[in-house]
């Protein structure tokens, strides 16, 4: 258990965030390491391009059918996939009723108590937008993910999302062993992206440990419910992927405590890079026919 | 071994046994790794000085020992007080069990209360499926006419929606559609037991008053001369119903009482077991929207369910839980008001034997200072009695009280000359009163059970007048309200004050020249 390395992937909703990990994921499976996928999103979309299935049946649906998380066994929920990466999905209750964040704590507490660590090297959790409660906050309480890989872009709300996910690290670094990783900014080919991006790596305390081009190939392998790595192994897209995961494999112990910055300071550093004017105060809240 | 069982030794003299003695000895020398007795007593010390209660008050984000209950402990005082109505909290067991224990430790009466049970699944997916099966279980288990429905906190923080949910439940044949099952939402962690008591009193009040949760047609108010008495969360229903019933039978007047759980908690032992046991009937709840006023005799009880009625139209009329003669006086002339009934001749024969015997005693209480804590409403109405008898409630403290419920007892403390060195403490705890009974003492403390704690600590002696009383038997059966109350608690406060000049006058020698047979 020693030598079991925790991460997990947090990002705004629609970053790209489980195409990023399950692509790099899957390249550290091609590196030879044994890889479990929890993924953490009521959406279950964490493990689709692994498993090139539509939606993994996830812990709660299960649980739901059988009455109870205790008349689970392991092997209803874990699912193999590409190399041989076990697949479990959390999952969540009908939108409206009940608490999600509940759910990704019953979840994760079944996966340790039945065993579902046990002879792999990595445990990836992919968790959903932003750290709306102390359920989503789950897989960086109680010394779960040592590093916290942030799926941002140049685009505000993604940056703003990065920053209050480093507040929830921040939370638990001092009681915990949580650190974050780094940034991965999946690219959105908004203006001066990569500069951002570093920026914010730097404001944050931690570097952009991978800036991952875009290319219509991740599209064509989605289609087909695959990685790039399995999809088209020798294109240069794939090449990306492999260099990230050997980035987050070499990561190991260099997490840092994350020091976020007040939405003031993001808003100054979108106007120094020139994406977004500077506010003239006297025109906040007034119509276009006011002003 | 000090234990045989030819000659079992109870708890109270086992651990006196040398045998247990030894062995607490060593847990304390070889396992405790406490700090030196003299360094403790040095903070103990510490704990009792000005410098220590300015620290204390200073406190902001920590409560210790509140002197209130959570919501639903008031909305089963509620389900309670309606005939064959089962209540039935939705949330965790362990928070009913707790409900029913806090009940029965102090009526020594069992109180029947349901859970919903919710487990880890049903916070994660939502309780509807513990509603569906628990409204029918309780429905074919335990054939009550009502079931009265509030909420732990568990539900509430995962946002259960008890309207939605109870309909569902009767769509999907858990009890008839027309089986009435009204419903509050009572958020443990908001208020306490006395908004809990509002919230589920007002749920009842709604169902039936206002169309059954759209299954109805509201009820149009025929207004008549009938009175209708709302008499709040009170410790001592027992006694103070049936006191209160006295008064109005005696009144003759068409009256209801909305809520009475007096039977429920006082059922006969005679073979034969009463789940449910009087109560106000569905009937009177809806006759009683026709009624001219309501007379709300606990104001901070009712503060939501005062304005529900008040908006359907009828003259409400609030007082502080009133205790002793100008407090029952009030309450006697507001129902004369109302009715334009006098006042029975004997009501005032008992208000002149309640006097005479206030003057009989007054000497001793005279000047006597008193802490009390407790409930807002009975805070003030002690507040006057004690007041009344020339006595000084130097410290009035109400976990559950607000700047407005402070206001209102400042003014109670202006009007008398001797309120001048008292003063109100809404929203503290029992670790302020512990602050204050060092550094400011008093003769007396008037709490619950809980103030042993402080009596032991402060030797403040403790007189039990406020609910819950879980070590001492059956003062829930005397009333407090009326004249006749009013004599009851002079009695009680007269009692511990003769108790504790007999303890301090008892050594044979020393002290004994004031032991007196007469006092």
């Amino acid at each position: 258990m020693s030598s079991l390395r925790q991460i997990a992937f947090y990002g705004k909703g629609g970053i790209g965030k489980s195409t990023t990990s399950q692509n790099t994921l899957a390249a550290l499976a091609e590196m030879g390491q044994k890889i479990l996928i929890v993924g953490c999103d009521p959406k279950a979309d964490s493990t689709r391009l692994i498993l090139h299935a539509k939606a993994q049946d996830t812990i709660l649906s299960l649980a739901a059918e059988a009455g109870s998380v205790e008349d689970l066994e392991l092997e209803d929920v874990m699912k193999i996939g590409f190399r041989d990466i076990r697949c479990v999905e959390s999952g969540g209750p009908e939108p409206g009723v009940g608490c999600a964040g509940r759910g990704v704590i019953t979840s994760i507490n079944f996966l340790e108590e039945n065993g579902a660590y046990e002879g792999v090297d990595y445990v990836s959790y992919d968790v959903l937008g932003d750290v709306v409660c102390g359920g989503f906050a789950m897989p960086i309480r109680e010394n779960k993910a040592q590093e916290i890989y942030i799926v941002m872009s140049g685009e505000m709300m993604a940056m703003y999302a990065a920053n209050n996910i480093s507040k929830g690290i921040l939370k638990y670094a001092n009681s915990g062993g949580v650190r974050l990783g780094g940034l991965v900014c999946n690219e959105r080919k908004t203006d001066k992206e990569l500069e951002l991006a570093e920026s914010l790596a730097k404001k944050l305390g931690t570097t952009l440990i991978h800036f991952v081009p875009r290319d219509n190939i991740v599209q064509h392998a989605e289609l087909r419910r695959m990685t790039v790595i399995e999809y088209a192994p020798d294109s240069a897209q794939a090449g990306q992927y492999r260099m990230l995961a050997e980035k987050v494999h070499a990561n190991k112990g260099q997490g840092i405590i994350p020091t976020p910055i007040t939405m003031d300071e993001l808003e100054d550093l979108l106007m120094e890079h020139g994406v977004m004017a500077q506010v003239d105060e006297s025109q906040v809240g007034k119509a276009a026919t006011a002003a | 071994m000090p234990q045989s069982a030819d000659k079992i030794l109870d708890h109270e003299h086992l651990f006196r046994e040398p045998e247990y003695q030894d062995l607490l000895k060593n847990k304390k020398e070889q396992f405790e790794y406490n700090h030196p007795d003299a360094k403790i007593q040095e903070i103990v010390e510490w704990t009792k000085t000005e410098d220590y209660k300015e620290k204390n008050f200073a406190r902001e984000a920590l409560t210790v020992n509140p002197a209130k209950a959570c919501q639903p402990l008031g909305a089963v005082y509620v389900a309670n007080g309606f005939h064959k109505t089962l209540s039935f909290v939705h949330g965790s067991q362990g928070c009913v069990a707790y409900y029913r224990s806090h009940f029965s430790r102090h009526f020594k009466e069992p109180t029947s209360c349901v859970s919903s049970s919710m487990t880890e699944d049903a916070a994660v997916f939502g309780g509807l499926n513990n509603m569906i099966d628990g409204l029918a279980n309780s429905y074919n288990l335990y054939k009550p006419d009502m079931i009265a429905v509030s909420t732990t906190c568990m539900a509430e923080v995962i946002g259960d929606d008890l309207n939605a949910f109870i309909k569902t439940s009767k769509d999907k044949g858990s009890v008839p559609m027309e089986f009435d099952v009204p419903f509050a939402h009572t958020p443990a962690f908001v208020g306490s037991h006395i908004t809990g008591y509002d919230n589920a009193l007002l749920g009842i009040l709604r169902h039936f008053w206002d169309g059954k949760a759209d299954t109805a047609p509201k009820l149009e108010r025929q207004p008549n001369d009938a009175i209708n008495f709302i008499f709040g969360f009170d410790g001592f229903v027992v006694g103070n119903m049936k006191e209160m019933k006295r008064i109005l039978d005696m009144f003759e007047i068409d009256y209801n009482i909305i809520c009475d759980p007096s039977e429920t908690w006082n059922t006969p032992t005679d073979g034969e077991f009463r789940m449910y046991e009087g109560g106000t009937t569905k009937e009177t709840v809806e006759r009683a929207l026709h009624s001219k006023a309501t007379v709300i005799f606990q104001e901070f009880c009712c503060e939501r369910t005062a304005k529900f009625i008040a908006d359907h139209g009828q003259e409400v009329v609030l007082l502080n839980s009133p205790i002793g003669v100008a407090g029952t006086d009030k309450f006697l002339m507001e129902i004369s008001r109302l009715t334009g009934k006098p006042i029975p001749a004997e009501l005032e024969k008992e208000r002149g034997q309640l006097v005479d015997a206030m003057a009989d005693s007054q000497a001793h209480l005279h000047g006597k200072r008193y802490a009390m804590y407790g409930d807002p409403d009975m805070m003030l109405g002690l507040t006057e009695f004690l007041l009344e008898l020339g006595a000084e409630p130097v410290h009035i403290l109400a976990t559950n009280g607000e700047k407005e419920w402070a206001a209102k007892v400042q003014q109670v403390l202006d009007a008398s000359p001797y309120g001048g060195g008292c003063k109100v403490y809404p929203k503290r705890d029992l670790w302020h009163m512990r602050s204050l009974l060092y550094t400011e003492p008093v003769d007396f403390l008037i709490g619950n059970t809980y103030g042993k704690y402080l009596e032991r600590d402060t030797g403040t002696p403790l007189i039990r007048m406020v609910f819950p009383i879980f070590d001492r038997h059956h003062y829930h059966r005397y009333p407090i309200w009326g004249y006749e109350g009013g004599l009851r608690v002079l009695v009680m406060l007269l009692d511990e004050f003769f108790e504790s000049i007999d303890t301090n006058t008892i050594v044979p020698g020393k002290t004994d020249y004031s032991y007196d047979i007469i006092r």
